[in-house]
């Protein structure tokens, strides 16, 4: 209960400051918009439609490539842990690339794709599934070989110890790697809206960006919050109850 | 498969080991960790491997386990050759490698769900009877982490009961806990092999622990690794660890063991 107000007690000043700040006079009200500006933006944009539109088509595109990520980054993952050749080749490609901040690929994408939402998910699939096959093959060799040879002398082998022994002893690290892969995708996709105008949807990067161009910036701070929102709540509905779940499980880190 | 044949004892396992010889290749070398070393163990034998570290006594275990190949030599299990890890030879490690994923019923259902001819409610049967027989019975839905040190082990001990073994195979299984929690464990795997008659390999660096266990006790001596001395304890069971005879046999046993080790240092100083 005393995290709950003090995390409400931060808020409300931070919004105080931000009122106060806006209604100084020391900033043009153009680029400082008070809150309440924000709101009534975001309450307006909601009423029309805009922002649900744009959240949805959002959300349609991160999915799709988040899952496509998945699909091949864990499996990938899974087999560069198990197999050395696999390491010293696809992995240390893998490495290289997630070094590559996923705006990078835009140009690329563009000029391959064209303006396309074919462009789009092939930046957010770039995004995602070199830091998910990272993040898996690592939690796959971290885990102890007692374990295997635990499971061996009571007669597991083949399938049975990919599916009852090292798939749930790399459960905790995959669920990092997966929500390391969700902030890179969101990251990804955000860029490549903002890059890509397309006109088969707008979603909220593209929002943001005509926010720019109109200088609206109620607009602008109004995406930035939604943005911010759909990434704790996907935390909040998709890891934690996961990562809370392990914490019990195995007994590590602290349960909050 | 009824219930009663599954809990009944099986016959336990003769365990032969003839000329086996095993080396690794260390980034200091090559290490002979066995050289032609032979062994004969009897059915519902209890045998304790003792020595000092990197005589081989765990290579040995792993052999028979059939974690690991011998180079040379032949491991026989009541005349078969053993080439890979079976379910009539359960093995119990140092570090308790059980499964923190599961819970601890979870785990003492691992091996059993592995083994064909048991429904699903049998298994449970069973899984109750061996936690039953550890004194964790009330535990069943623990989470590993939850557990001491001592209370692992114990349930590292049902699951490897659990399948029914003819061998038990133990490597240093005590060796992490504290004095009072391996006192009280000598009591339990003394009262649980006489109840449950099976051969028994037993790898300790503990002389008084090979002593208080043993039927016999295998001196093993390092680089490269062989048996040096045999010694039978003739004590009637239970055993207490701190019994006057029990000390006799375990300066024994040292002294031994003194001796080849500072044989040794002689070798390591030409």
């Amino acid at each position: 209960m005393i995290h709950r107000i003090s995390t409400l007690a931060f808020f409300l000043i931070l919004l105080a400051s931000w009122e106060a700040a806006s209604r100084s006079g020391l900033w043009s009200p153009v680029l400082l918009p008070s809150p309440l500006n924000v709101l009534e933006y975001m309450w307006q944009a909601t009423w029309d439609g805009t922002l649900w539109t744009a959240t949805l088509v959002t959300m349609q595109r991160l999915l799709l490539g988040y899952g496509i990520g998945l699909l091949f980054g864990v499996p990938l993952g899974l087999l560069t842990s198990r197999f050395r050749i696999l390491q010293d080749t696809l992995g240390l490609l893998a490495l290289g690339i997630q070094t590559l901040p996923s705006v990078c690929w835009v140009p690329l994408a563009l000029l391959w794709f064209g303006q396309t939402e074919a462009a789009m998910l092939f930046v957010v699939v770039m995004g995602t599934l070199w830091s998910v096959l990272i993040a898996t093959s690592d939690g796959v060799r971290s885990m102890p070989p007692i374990y295997l040879r635990a499971a061996r002398t009571m007669g597991s082998k083949g399938l049975h110890t990919w599916f009852n022994v090292i798939l749930p002893a790399s459960l905790p690290y995959l669920i990092g790697g997966m929500k390391q892969g969700w902030a890179f995708a969101w990251r990804s996709l955000m860029a490549a809206e903002i890059f890509v105008t397309i006109l088969t949807g707008f979603g909220l990067g593209q929002l943001l960006q005509y926010g720019r161009e109109l200088l609206a910036m109620d607009q602008v701070v109004a995406v930035m919050v939604i943005i911010i929102a759909i990434g704790l709540l996907a935390d909040r509905i998709l890891f934690s109850p996961w990562e809370r779940f392990f914490h019990k499980r195995w007994g590590t880190g602290s349960v909050n | 498969m009824s219930l009663e044949n599954e809990l009944a004892n099986t016959a336990p396992e003769r365990i032969e080991a003839n000329n086996v010889s095993k080396s690794f290749t260390t980034e200091r070398g090559k290490v002979l960790a066995l050289d032609n070393v032979s062994v004969k163990v009897g059915e519902g034998e209890f045998l304790c491997l003792v020595g000092p570290s990197g005589c081989g006594k765990s290579t040995l275990l792993n052999l028979i386990a059939g974690l690991d190949q011998p180079d040379s030599g032949q491991i026989l299990a009541n005349g078969e050759n053993i080439t890979s890890p079976g379910r009539d030879r359960m093995v119990m490690f140092q570090e308790h490698a059980l499964f923190p994923w599961l819970d601890v019923r979870g785990n003492v259902l691992f091996g059993l769900r592995l083994k064909p001819g048991l429904n699903s409610k049998e298994r449970q049967e069973v899984a109750k009877y061996y936690l039953h027989l550890v004194g964790l019975e009330k535990f069943e839905r623990a989470n590993i982490h939850e557990l001491s040190g001592g209370m692992k082990q114990r349930v590292a001990l049902a699951r490897a009961l659990a399948p029914n073994p003819r061998v038990l195979l133990m490597d240093e299984p005590f060796a992490a806990l504290d004095a009072l929690t391996r006192e009280h464990l000598y009591g339990d795997i003394q009262r649980i092999w006489e109840a449950r008659r099976k051969t028994i390999i037993f790898v300790t660096h503990n002389v008084r622990e090979a002593a208080c266990l043993g039927d016999r006790v295998l001196l093993f001596s390092p680089n490269p690794g062989r048996i040096r001395a045999e010694f039978r304890i003739d004590l009637p069971r239970p055993r207490d660890i701190n019994s006057v005879e029990l000390a006799r046999y375990s300066t024994e046993i040292t002294t031994a063991l003194k001796g080849f080790t500072a044989g040794e240092g002689q070798e390591v100083s030409e």
